[in-house]
């Protein structure tokens, strides 16, 4: 340090007094008020105190401000702003009343090494080894016991914190509620009739009675669209399934499960708004662009005697994204 | 206390007497003395030293976000319901009336119209939660490239990576939590994405959401996990890393008096407190600003999460973008064979693709000291142009995530330039193992270049030309800048005592050569 600084152990003994004898004395380094490391970083340390001062009134201002804003119930924005303003103005001032009021130094540390002796070092390692060696080497027994209990509560411990959360899939994701003779309704649950949509026109179906349920929202939710041929197929085998020119799809995306919400009419595709799959309804939703892997799955449908559209069965695949257990094989037929 | 005790006080002089030069802050050291025997490891800490550098920074401003993140969080929970029971909505908000929604739902509703400050804490919640995440990331990279990962601070670097998993974890869960159309549009994408683990993913989904999606427990869930369990970890996480950071100290960059076995900079008290204290502040008020003026998350716009519905042009938060630009990008690939499915196009990007760019990152110190055989204690802190190649493997990572950042707009980016979206997928497809590797060739090569010339990373001062009255031209420097004057001076131990005493001082003042020197005058007051 420089000259006026000096480490007095003499000096020490002001804070240690009552034990002087007892313990070494600190060393303490002693600076002189102007020693040129206890100094402000400021050029002009008064101006400097004085727009400190006006930054931290602003704070002391803001903060009241938010006091008397949030007792009004005034507009939320001016909640913000006084709060905003108080806190950060005072911050503002503290930040720089250290910055540039506060001793700069440069100061130093000591950065003593943190590893410990060659002795210590062996002497833990001899611990952990040759107390676990005695301990073993007498009572195999006991540790596989208790090894062996713990793993066996690991395994157990499975069930409460894990199976009982929910139930087994079983065949759940195989399933939609689309059967036999099924009515489709709009969100209304209003039985939709064959002559009341237009060409091009497109809705979202659900089994009847259940357009309210979760299920019925997120599973069996189906697109349809009148497209402009009376007789239409889209795959070979499926030459029955859109009467009219009818055809509904799955709207649960093959991708990732978002529906498949948005119809460009003119090109007769169906996009997916979350990564743009793109499926073609005329060749069975075959995806054309996008990251979904499958074409979504048709709903075969009919239009019984009084006009109204019914689906002849279930889908006859899962609908929705890929999971390990799916096949491609139909057995979504309920 | 043996002087306190013994001397037996009588007078109010007497007792300040007997309590020593230092009144009654000595009373209290010395009784926490007796019980805590902290008087020598709390001194050490109040001199603890903080180098001086901007970049010593980034991780507060985390820190700070992160305590802004509780204190609106405990004002949330006092009035959002975790539930997806139905109601129907008759509230402050006329848009809505009775329109079905779930109780978690109408509550955040709620929170925005009809609870005092409830948006303004709503809404600093989540930029707050923004500016952690980025925080976290930009704090990171400072320590990546300048090498304070190394020996022996490999494990802070571990906690550091798993705090910032856990911060984008929770950042996803937050805003899955008000159940509106985006965030059922999330989870429902999260609960696809668990079914496409091989082997366990539909029995995992159905654990998870007790049953298929969305079931009505998975809020709830969640619920708990957002407001206790991720935040629990986080702060034993926080206290670990910077317990860590006091034991082994920080890193500094080089500079005079510096060494490997030295710490230079200004002290804790009073000095680095204030300075951070207030900061602390400030981020508190910006982020209130931010939250008052900035509308992030209006979730009465979107609606209530219906299964079968969806809005157009949903942006995950900042954080999440590269993964979904990952999905976005992946080509269709779907195995199936002998009765299974493996949904690459899913598993690949979604849950492969990030376990690979984390653990990247946790072996980092591991991989690089396989290269470098370096088993040394660093320090002192790398330049980045000094290290091209570790700068440039930084780089070309940056880089790739940001293209997949990129990627997540491909609709967006289509309709603006008008062109395809197919062509802008097949553009992506190939950026982004192009761009990284442009990226991190190019930082590279800058690296070498900039080790070649001298002065570069120096802070320029202005040269001040001025012309004389014989017409002449003098160029000069200018002043320095506040505090420069410090960094020319010899870096001393803290002083324990100071000469508070004006008569010392008062002969010195206003005479000292040092006057002259911008930074380091006094004035006498
Ligand atoms: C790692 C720290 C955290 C992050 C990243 C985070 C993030 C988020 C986000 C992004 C939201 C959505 C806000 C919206 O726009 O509506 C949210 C909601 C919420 N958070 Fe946090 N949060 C964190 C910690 C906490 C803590 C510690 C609590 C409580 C003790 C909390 C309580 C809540 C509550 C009750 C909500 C739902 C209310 C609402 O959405 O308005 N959070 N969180
Ligand atoms: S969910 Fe439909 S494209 Fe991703």
């Amino acid at each position: 340090m420089t000259d006026e600084t000096q480490v007095t152990d003499a000096e020490g003994d002001v804070v240690s007094a009552h034990d002087a004898g007892t313990r070494t004395a600190v060393a303490m380094p002693v600076a002189r008020f102007d020693d040129p490391h206890m100094r402000e970083a400021a050029r002009n340390p008064r101006q400097a105190e004085q727009i400190i001062a006006v930054l931290m009134l602003i704070g002391i201002a803001g903060i009241a401000g938010f006091g008397a804003a949030y007792w009004q119930n005034a507009a939320p924005w001016i909640i913000a702003v006084t709060l905003g303003v108080g806190l950060f103005f005072l911050g503002f001032g503290m930040t720089a009343w250290g910055k540039y009021l506060m001793p700069q130094g440069p100061f130093v540390e000591e950065r003593h090494p943190l590893a410990s002796s060659d002795d210590e070092r062996q002497a833990m390692a001899a611990a952990l080894v040759e107390r676990t060696g005695v301990v073993v080497k007498r009572r195999r027994l006991l540790g596989g016991l208790l090894g062996g209990g713990l793993g066996i509560f690991g395994i157990v411990a499975m069930f409460p914190l894990l199976r009982s959360m929910g139930p087994l899939p079983g065949d759940a994701l195989d399933r939609t509620d689309w059967k036999k003779g099924t009515y489709l309704v709009d969100s209304n649950g209003r039985r939709v009739r064959s002559d009341e949509m237009e060409v091009g026109g497109i809705m979202t179906v659900y089994p009847a009675g259940l357009e309210n349920t979760d299920a019925g929202q997120a599973i069996d939710q189906t697109v349809l669209i009148r497209v402009q041929d009376t007789a239409f197929t889209t795959v070979k085998g499926r030459e029955t399934w859109a009467p009219l020119g009818y055809v509904a799809y799955s709207k649960v995306c093959t991708h990732l499960g978002c529906p498949v919400g948005l119809y460009e009419r003119e090109l007769e595709l169906l996009v997916c708004p979350c990564h743009q799959s793109m499926f073609n309804v005329r060749d069975g939703a075959v995806p054309q662009f996008g990251p979904a892997p499958r074409p979504l799955p048709q709903l075969p449908l009919y239009i019984d005697a009084n006009g109204y559209l019914r689906s002849q069965s279930g889908y006859d695949q899962a609908v929705g994204p890929g999971f390990w257990e799916r096949t491609n094989q139909g057995n979504g037929t309920a | 206390m043996s002087t306190v005790e013994t001397a037996r006080p009588r007078t109010r002089r007497d007792v300040k007497r007997a309590r020593g030069p230092y009144g009654r802050v000595q009373q209290v050291v010395d009784e926490l003395d007796d019980r805590l025997g902290l008087a020598k490891g709390g001194r050490t800490f109040l001199d603890k030293i903080f180098p001086d550098h901007w970049s010593f920074m980034l991780g507060e401003i985390a820190l700070y976000s992160f305590v802004v993140l509780l204190v609106t969080g405990v004002f949330l929970t006092l009035y959002f319901v975790p539930s997806q029971a139905t109601v129907i909505y008759h509230g402050a908000y006329k848009p809505l009336d009775g329109v079905r929604m779930s109780e978690a739902y109408e509550s955040t509703v709620n929170i925005s119209f009809a609870v005092r400050a409830g948006l303004l804490m709503r809404q600093m919640h989540h930029w707050a939660a923004d500016v952690f995440v980025g925080a976290i990331v930009v704090h990171m990279a400072r320590i990546f490239f300048t090498g304070a990962f190394r020996k022996p601070r490999e494990l802070n670097w571990t906690i550091g990576v798993t705090l910032l998993i856990l911060a984008i974890l929770n950042g996803f869960i937050g805003y899955s939590l008000p159940d509106d159309l985006i965030s059922g549009t999330g989870l429902r994408i999260g609960y696809s994405i668990i079914l496409s683990i091989p082997f366990v993913g539909s029995y995992l989904a159905f654990f998870v959401f007790g049953g298929t999606f969305p079931g009505h427990v998975i809020i709830d869930r969640l619920y708990i996990i957002h407001v206790l369990i991720i935040p629990l970890i986080i702060l034993g996480l926080l206290g670990a890393h910077l317990g860590l950071l006091v034991r082994q100290k920080h890193t500094q960059f080089p500079g005079k008096g510096r060494t490997e076995h030295n710490v230079v900079g200004s002290p804790m008290f009073p000095t680095f407190m204030a300075k951070t204290t207030g900061f602390l502040l400030m981020v508190g008020g910006g982020l209130a600003l931010l939250g008052g003026l900035a509308q992030i998350n209006p979730i009465w716009q979107f609606g209530p999460y219906q299964a079968s519905k969806i809005s157009y042009a949903v942006q995950p938060d900042w954080y999440m973008g590269w993964l979904d630009g990952a999905l976005r990008i992946m080509p269709s690939w779907q195995w199936t064979a002998w009765g299974h499915t493996l949904p690459w196009e899913v598993f690949f990007p979604a849950v492969l693709f990030p376990g690979l760019i984390f653990n990247v990152c946790f072996a980092w110190p591991a991989i690089e000291r396989k290269f470098t055989k370096d088993n040394a204690l660093h320090n002192l802190l790398d330049r980045p142009r000094d290290r091209p190649k570790r700068t440039g493997v930084g780089v070309a990572m940056i880089a790739l995530l940001f293209t997949l950042f990129a990627a997540s707009s491909t609709d967006v980016l289509a309709n603006f330039f008008h062109i395809s979206l197919n062509e802008v997928l097949i553009f992506f497809r190939f950026a982004v193992f192009v761009i990284p590797v442009v990226a991190g060739f190019a930082a590279w090569r800058i690296c070498l270049e900039m080790q070649g010339v001298t002065g570069i990373g120096k802070r320029k001062r202005a040269m001040v030309i001025s012309r004389t009255a014989t017409g002449e031209y003098v160029s000069e420097d200018s002043a320095p800048r506040p505090g420069d004057g410090h960094r020319e001076l010899e870096p001393e131990p803290v002083p324990v005592r100071i000469e508070l005493e004006p008569a010392a001082v008062g002969a010195a003042v206003g005479t000292s050569a040092d006057d002259d020197t911008p930074g380091v005058r006094r004035v006498n007051r």
